[in-house]
């Protein structure tokens, strides 16, 4: 019987001195944590806010116009985004265009072609490879990458095609394997085992009685990928190449060593040129007051173009994971 | 089988044919690269890591030898500071997100916003901190470059954080609750310890994934020629100091390099192997 | 509705009365109007088919559907004269007092010692010498000191699966409620642990309530005093044990316990 006039003790003033006591605590705890969930919004909003005040002094004497004015003439104080932008957007789509059948492949080889015994391995190379730092690419291309690509793609094409009338000057200039092109292909590098991860893991989202229903009609390993899994994983795919975009757009490192940081206007397929990220790596450290305020303009546009894409991958892999219940 | 039929699933084979080969080709064509990315850098790196990498701060133009030393502590100090402020933010963040944010709006937003800044630019971070932390107090900063790798570290926690705790099954909880504990110590001592496996691998993963980090330094830490561990002054960092030297003109500057960054591959490489063999073998199963 | 609770006419006092409650999970209606005593020190087992809402009613009696948002309960459930459903009410306070069991063993991830003590921690402070006699106490109660006096430091994990669902039972009885729930606790044991727990229920019932849900029938013959039988959210029928299973007064109680349902 002494359990019992235990188990009554507990209504008994000390206990509830010490419930009291936790339901304070808890109240404590859910504010403390929620406190800091929520800095991630502020940051968010911070980072909006900062930016955009620092860049007003672009933006108030450019205007929108900034956005697709040509100009970058440091001396003169004329500026204008659009070479940045081009660059930004043209390494990225290069990049996209090479490491996206690549990645595709990749993630192909390792949920279907690969022997079962090799698929992990293979896959924790691959995200261990995602995980190498950007600059490592960058200098990859820097000291090997643009030699060979000017000795055995440039010249070679410059010789070739530079002569030909109404498309010659597409490949004239100079040939040292720096420029956009370059840039591009280094950035494919780096997005390749990013993207291929990320559709791997899309792929392997595919509930098998699926995939083994569809081999139960005769189907072979190629249909089942192209009638069952991409169907099934469609947004998820696009979700995953768009995150890769988004990395893409905003990686500094990869793209700066190669890119050649000319801000003109690109006058052959080898042109240097330059890309937002790669702008504020290199002019941020010399520039004061106004020079300092459109380069904070440059960073704002960057983040909202970022921001959109990686919003959309968000939006598209949420609805796949949702509609798939994974 | 009809001739026809048999003809329909030859077509059909060379077709699966193809394009498992193709898959098959594109693995090796993508490794290919890769491990060509690595072995220059093994190459390169290999031949420039002496003792006095460590030993020797890093020279000054025109002057030979010098090594990393300056860097190397640098790098350590602000990854340690950073790691110290990013773990429990991120950590007690994503609990708030598995715990008490089934059900309300902000918590969705909040893991929407996180998970986009898990991919945001970089470089532009290194802006936002320029402007809050350098530009208002003047000069370029430890502390200021620690911030940054703050604001890149912390969704990567949160996000594992909330994924590994809401992989605890809620039968753990229950039982918690059952026994009359209140909110705070089922989170921190139940359901937290369960997924202490996956947070330390997220916290290892953030790590991992700041170590290389250039960018944001770039406008923050900046450089210093000399050693330092005054964390309010502009400090020497392995990732500054890998990009100046390597677009310079010095051949022991580009050598240092090439030494810098295999020595950050490798750590790199090593946290992330540690974190996943960490993780697979103390992870409920 | 029909009417079933049949309080037994002996006089032992009620340890929780449950009078015309409903539940609702958002829009779909989980209990019925369900009215029935939970008997002291006795043994009272929930039986009927899986969703008839018997882990349900179980899970108002410690309010541990207030975990979750969208679940509620309307009416009365009073333990010893309070009302649970009470908004006032101090969850953790009520839980401390109702102990509750579960179908999958949840033992924390502690040590065996640890997973005992951390409940008796949350409301007393108690010396280390205390503690040890209390763990011992517990662990001896559920009829586990033997086989784990040595392996109080190891991780509560490393034990097998019915020894992990005693020790969850220690850790309930090592706070000291006066009531304790089982939810389906031998569902995912061998039969050599389900007969172990059933022994140990027999061994408790001395002291505590006990109220216990399961979808075995036999079991439910084999250790309680009072059954329940409930269909679809509601209380088919409610009485002793032995008339219950001997003589049930209703069709759909008959059907089941026979076999003919579920």
């Amino acid at each position: 019987m002494p359990d019992l006039t235990e188990g009554e003790r507990l209504s008994g003033s000390a206990m509830l001195g010490i419930a009291r006591r936790q339901r304070l605590q808890d109240r404590l705890f859910h504010r403390l944590t929620q406190f800091f969930s929520l800095l991630v919004l502020v940051a968010l909003l911070a980072i909006i806010a900062s930016l955009a005040i620092k860049a007003w002094p672009a933006f108030q004497k450019f205007g929108v116009e900034f956005i697709w004015r040509v100009e970058w003439d440091i001396v003169n104080e004329e500026f204008g985004a659009a070479i940045a932008i081009f660059g930004t957007v043209a390494t990225a789509g290069i990049a996209l265009a090479l490491a996206v059948p690549l990645a595709f492949g990749i993630a192909v080889f390792l949920t279907e072609t690969c022997p079962v015994r090799l698929r992990r391995p293979l896959g924790t190379a691959i995200e261990l490879l995602a995980a190498v730092p950007s600059i490592i690419y960058g200098m990859f291309g820097l000291f090997v990458f643009a030699p060979l690509f000017a000795d055995y793609v440039q010249t070679p094409a410059r010789d070739l095609l530079g002569g030909m009338p109404i498309v010659g000057w597409l490949f004239g200039g100079a040939t040292n394997g720096i420029g956009i092109v370059a840039a591009g292909i280094i950035l494919a590098f780096m997005v390749l085992p990013f993207i291929a991860a990320v559709m791997r893991d899309v792929f392997e989202i595919v509930p098998p009685i699926l995939r083994e229903s569809a081999y139960g009609l005769g189907c072979t390993t190629w249909e089942v990928v192209r009638r069952v899994v991409l169907p099934y994983t469609n947004q998820g795919v696009i979700g995953g190449i768009m995150l890769g975009l988004g990395r893409a757009l905003g990686e500094t490192m990869a793209v700066t060593f190669v890119i050649g940081n000319a801000n003109r206007l690109p006058n052959s397929v080898f042109s240097p040129g330059t890309s937002i990220a790669s702008t504020l790596a290199n002019e941020f450290a010399e520039a004061a007051d106004f020079h300092l305020s459109t380069l904070f303009a440059l960073g704002l546009l960057l983040f909202a173009i970022t921001f959109l894409v990686l919003a959309a991958a968000k939006v598209l892999t949420l609805r796949t994971e949702r509609a798939k219940g994974a | 089988m009809e001739a026809a039929k048999l003809a329909r699933y030859a077509r059909r084979r060379r077709a699966n044919w193809l394009g498992l080969a193709l898959s098959t080709v594109a693995m090796a064509l993508g490794l290919a690269v890769l491990l060509w990315i690595l072995a220059v850098l093994l190459k390169n790196g290999l031949a420039a890591i002496d003792l006095a990498m460590f030993t020797r701060d890093t020279p000054a133009p025109g002057s030979e030898g010098g090594g990393l030393r300056n860097a190397i502590v640098g790098s350590l100090l602000m990854l340690g500071l950073t790691v110290a402020v990013a773990s429990p933010i991120g950590v007690l963040a994503g609990i708030y997100l598995a715990e008490y944010g089934a059900t309300s709006k902000t918590a969705e937003l909040t893991r929407f916003v996180t998970d986009i800044m898990l991919s945001a630019p970089s470089i532009v971070l290194g802006l936002f901190v320029y402007a809050i932390a350098v530009a208002t107090v003047g000069h370029f900063s430890g502390f200021a470059g620690s911030l940054a790798l703050a604001l890149i570290a912390i969704p990567v926690v949160v996000r594992t954080t909330d994924n590994m705790l809401r992989l605890v099954p809620g039968s753990l909880r229950e039982a918690a609750f059952a026994l009359g504990a209140p909110r705070w110590k089922v989170s921190l001592m139940v359901t937290l310890r369960a997924a202490r496996a996956g947070v330390i691998t997220g916290v290892l993963l953030a790590i991992a994934r700041i170590s290389g980090e250039t960018a944001p330094l770039l406008f923050t830490a900046l450089n210093n020629q000399f050693f330092s561990t005054d964390m309010s002054s502009p400090m020497a960092n392995l990732p500054v100091v890998i990009f100046q030297f390597a677009m310079s003109p010095y051949d022991n500057w580009i050598r240092l390099a090439w030494g810098g960054a295999l020595l950050i591959t490798l750590a790199v490489l090593a946290i992330n192997i540690v974190a996943r063999v960490w993780f697979r073998e103390r992870a409920p199963s | 509705m029909p009417p079933a609770n049949a309080t037994p006419a002996a006089p032992p006092p009620n340890a929780i009365e449950v009078r015309h409650l409903n539940f609702f999970y958002g829009q779909f209606q989980g209990l019925k109007d369900v009215s029935l005593d939970v008997v002291e020190r006795k043994v009272t087992a929930f039986i009927g088919p899986s969703g008839c809402g018997k882990s349900t009613l179980l899970r108002t009696f410690n309010r541990m559907y207030s975990l979750y948002p969208g679940q509620r309960a309307e009416g009365e459930v009073s333990f010893y004269g309070e009302n649970v459903l009470d908004g006032k009410q101090d969850l953790n306070l009520l839980r401390a007092r109702i102990g509750m069991v579960f179908q999958k063993p949840t033992p924390f991830p502690m040590s065996v010692y640890d997973n005992i003590a951390f409940g008796v921690r949350l409301y007393e402070n108690l010396s280390r010498s205390a503690m040890d006699d209390r763990v011992e106490w517990a662990l001896t109660k559920a009829a586990l000191w033997g086989e784990v006096k040595d392996k109080l430091k190891q991780s509560g994990l490393s034990l097998s699966g019915g020894q992990q669902q005693r020790l969850c039972i220690a850790r309930s009885v090592a706070v000291k409620p006066s009531v304790l729930l089982l939810d389906e606790p031998t569902s995912a044991l061998d039969p050599i642990s389900t007969g172990k727990v059933e022994e140990l229920v027999h061994e408790l019932k001395k002291d505590y309530t006990i109220a216990i849900v399961t979808h075995n029938m036999q079991q439910a013959a084999r250790v309680s005093d009072y059954t329940a039988y409930m269909y679809l959210g509601e209380l088919i029928e409610y009485g002793e044990t032995d008339h219950l299973f001997v003589n049930p007064r209703d069709k759909r109680t008959q059907d089941y316990i026979t076999g003919r349902h579920g």
